[in-house]
């Protein structure tokens, strides 16, 4: 599946396109098929995102799981920093990017 | 011809088109040239005497070649108009004043408000260039 | 220490509002994205992996303690209680919000500093050496040289739209701690016969992509034309640098295309130019910057006793204090890198300490250094033992100054959105693991970046770690043999990289190799000289 993908203008928060919305979990985020850059140019334009892109992902049992290390470290936070991610009370969590 | 949104000067606008730097030479009655950025402003410092008007051209607000060009000819004592053309944004035309431009031509026209914002920003500047303001060093010195 | 003046401070008060401007054009919709990111780049502002990430300039990586106090402020009121310390000599904060950073730069402005030209194609903030005014071994201050360097790049506008983004470093020592061959432009300050300082220029230095040690390409420019000399070394730079290509735009590509010796001859010529135009400053403004340097009021015959008595006390000294060029004192090293830390990361509450001590202990001074740690330049011996238990009790107090613990170590794939791989958690790994044995491999600067930028200076670690993608996986190179001062090298790949925990593994083996074959008196670094690299890929691939 594609996902989408960006920051929040005024906050920088790391954001994913829940099919109405941005939400801060990417569990919520929603396969867009070939829609990407339409949305993308509508949201941005409208300033509900920043710096926006669409990625690769897959539908696993625990959740939507982007395809690259990275946009998995964008939706956790820094694996270094635990308690500073959206799961700081799962010691596990950190297993999860790799 | 780019006409200048902004210009700085009380002699009239020259009309002529601008040649490029490479026919300039051999058009002796050519007034108005224009500079791209991979053209050496130095060759036109022989004809100083004859050139009226300097177009530089920014095609991308990032290659800041057009800034050294600019000051070459105001070092080199050229006092005709320097105008900026193409992709000149607000947030640059402080700096291209400075380096000696005293007109901008502006691909997309600036907000008069923002950019007359932006000429004032700075009373002060630390640089001496050939734009005759006095860096903070010598005013400190006096 | 630099006090601004009037206009100084007008100029970083004028420098705030035009952000305030720009900030309030770009979220009420009048300017793209596009537009504005030049602008909070100029600004220090990035946008990160997970947020904005401001950079504050710190020059010549000098702080007082009402600086570094206002940096723990910010890390509490506007991010997430902490900082982060970089190769730079500057601090990152990485959870700021576009709409606070107006007010950020304005609680900087307040205790004159800024975020100035710490990102974009222009000149960056000048770094220069951590003991400077300290050390024993300088001909004279840099900072005062360094300051010159500051307001003139200070918009200058002439090159702020460079090739790529240029950077300058400032020593006055032959020991080189601030690696000043690896920058766009290294100026070591030097006397002559007659006893005049003038500036000897390297140029074309750098790391990234095509690491290269810059040539020295003038070895004294009187010091009342050292800002002409820069002035014509950038206009070169400026007019000829390629534009057609992001990698190949730095100044040092520019240096090895032309040959050194063209390069040259065409400064000299601009240079002889320029001398016309009348754009130094008088030797005056020099002097009333160098008022403000001035040695502190150090007391005099203080004590050079030392009570060792405490084992852990007199490791700590011997590993990470350096001698003073006064009698009594001692500069401090406060080691960012506690075991399994995160190398370079400071609390609040660390920030604050460290800003008391300086207040009662260093004449009010600190500094950052290029491998992440902070200086306390001027302390008195007989105060140390007390200023070392303060350190040790809130996690500060860590021997291991060029140790294997004392690993730089970029943002990597955690923080930074151009990263490959990640940088800190290898750092911790290897960190946990060795730093037992510190005493014993004794000094080895270990390096790692998360890309090919380099941020971490893998080229010029004895051991450099760099992550690389493969088929979207973590991986790690190996080099050996890099070293920054004066016989610079850039260091060589051992061969196929490695995993995370086999690069842990890799680091172990190569510290194995060096213990059982070093001489007498051998670093790692000169071990490897010695042997070269077969011993090591025997034990690494064999
Ligand atoms: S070296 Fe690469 S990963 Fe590390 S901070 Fe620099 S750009 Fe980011």
């Amino acid at each position: 599946m594609k996902i989408l993908t960006g920051n929040d203008l005024k906050t920088g928060a790391v954001t994913w396109w829940d099919g109405v919305q941005w939400s801060l979990h990417v569990e919520d985020a929603v396969d867009v098929g070939d829609h990407a850059d339409t949305i993308l140019a509508r949201e941005s334009a409208a300033r509900r995102v920043n710096a926006a892109y669409a990625v690769d992902a897959t539908k696993e049992p625990e959740g939507v799981r982007p395809a690259h290390i990275k946009e998995r470290i964008r939706a956790l936070g820094p694996t270094v920093r635990m308690d500073l991610t959206l799961k700081p009370a799962d010691p596990e969590a950190g297993t999860w990017v790799i | 011809m780019a006409e200048p949104q902004f210009r700085f000067r009380d002699d009239e606008p020259v009309g002529d088109p601008a040649v490029t730097v490479d026919s300039f030479g051999e058009q002796s009655n050519a007034a108005a040239v224009r500079i791209e950025p991979g053209d050496d402003a130095r060759d036109l410092l022989p004809h100083l005497d004859r050139i009226r008007l300097v177009e530089v051209n920014f095609p991308v607000f990032g290659d800041g070649r057009g800034y050294s060009a600019a000051r070459l000819l105001r070092e080199a004592g050229y006092a005709g108009e320097l105008r900026a053309v193409g992709d000149v944004l607000v947030d640059q035309i402080a700096f291209m004043r400075r380096c000696g431009f005293d007109a901008f031509a502006p691909d997309v026209p600036l907000n008069p408000a923002d950019a007359e914002a932006a000429f004032a920003r700075f009373d002060h500047v630390y640089q001496p260039t050939t734009d005759g303001r006095a860096p903070i060093w010598a005013l400190r010195h006096g | 220490m630099y006090k601004y003046d009037t206009y100084d401070q007008a100029m970083v008060d004028a420098r705030v509002e035009e952000f305030r401007d720009q900030v309030k054009r770009r979220l009420e919709g009048h300017i793209t994205e596009d537009q504005f990111k030049p602008l909070r780049l100029m600004n220090g502002l990035y946008l990160q992996l997970h947020a904005y990430m401001l950079r504050v300039a710190v020059p010549y990586g000098t702080l007082s303690s009402a600086q570094m106090r206002m940096l723990g402020y910010i890390a509490d009121k506007y991010d997430r209680g902490y900082g982060h310390f970089t190769t730079r000599q500057n601090i990152q904060y990485n959870w700021i919000k576009l709409e606070d950073a107006p007010d950020i730069l304005a609680d900087l402005a307040s205790v004159e500093m800024h975020a100035i030209q710490t990102s974009g194609n222009c000149i960056r903030n000048t770094t220069s050496d951590q003991y400077a005014g300290a050390a024993a071994d300088e001909v004279i201050d840099p900072r005062p040289y360094a300051e010159l360097i500051r307001q003139w790049s200070t918009f200058h506008p002439e090159f702020s739209f460079l090739p790529r983004k240029f950077k300058m470093a400032v020593i006055a020592s032959d020991t080189d701690r601030a690696a000043m061959r690896l920058h766009d432009i290294g100026i070591q300050l030097v006397k002559n016969d007659a006893g005049e300082v003038g500036a000897a220029f390297y140029v074309g230095g750098g790391m990234g992509r095509t690491p290269m040690v810059a040539p020295c390409i003038n070895p004294f420019v009187p010091i009342d034309q050292m800002i002409t000399y820069s002035e014509a070394c950038l206009r070169v730079y400026n007019r000829y640098g390629r534009r057609d290509n992001k990698y190949k735009a730095r100044i040092k590509i520019l240096v090895h295309e032309l040959g050194k010796d063209e390069y040259t001859r065409q400064v000299e010529a601009e240079f002889a130019h320029l001398l016309t135009q009348g754009i130094e400053p008088p030797l005056a403004e020099l002097h009333r910057i160098q008022a403000q340097f001035a040695d502190p009021a150090f007391e005099a015959g203080a004590s050079d006793d030392l009570d060792r008595s405490d084992p852990d006390f007199a490791l700590w000294v011997d590993t990470n204090c350096v001698v003073h060029k006064q009698p009594g004192y001692i500069a401090v090293t406060i080691s960012l890198k506690p075991v399994g830390g995160i190398p370079g990361d400071a609390s609040a509450d660390q920030i604050r300490l460290m800003a008391d001590l300086a207040r009662d202990h260093s004449f009010d001074e600190l500094r950052v250094t290029h491998a992440q740690n902070i200086v306390l330049p001027h302390v008195k011996k007989a105060d140390l033992y007390g200023l070392w238990q303060q350190l040790d009790a809130a996690g500060l107090g860590t021997a291991n100054l060029d140790r294997i613990g004392d690993i730089i170590a970029c943002p990597g794939l955690d923080y930074c959105s151009l990263a490959n791989a990640r940088s800190i958690p290898v750092a911790q790994k290897i960190s946990e693991r060795l730093s037992d044995r510190s005493e014993a491999i004794g000094e080895l600067k270990l390096k790692i970046s998360g890309c090919i930028n380099a941020c971490g200076h893998h080229h010029a670690g004895h051991i450099g770690i760099l992550g690389v993608d493969r088929k979207g996986v973590e991986n790690y190179q190996l080099l050996l043999g890099g070293c920054e001062g004066a016989d610079t090298s850039l260091g060589q790949i051992t061969g196929p990289g490695f995993d995370e925990d086999g690069i842990v593994d890799a680091v172990e083996k190569a510290t194995e190799v060096y213990l059982s074959t070093r001489q007498d008196g051998e670093r790692f670094l000169d071990t490897y000289r010695r042997i070269g690299m077969a011993p090591f890929k025997e034990a690494l691939y064999g």
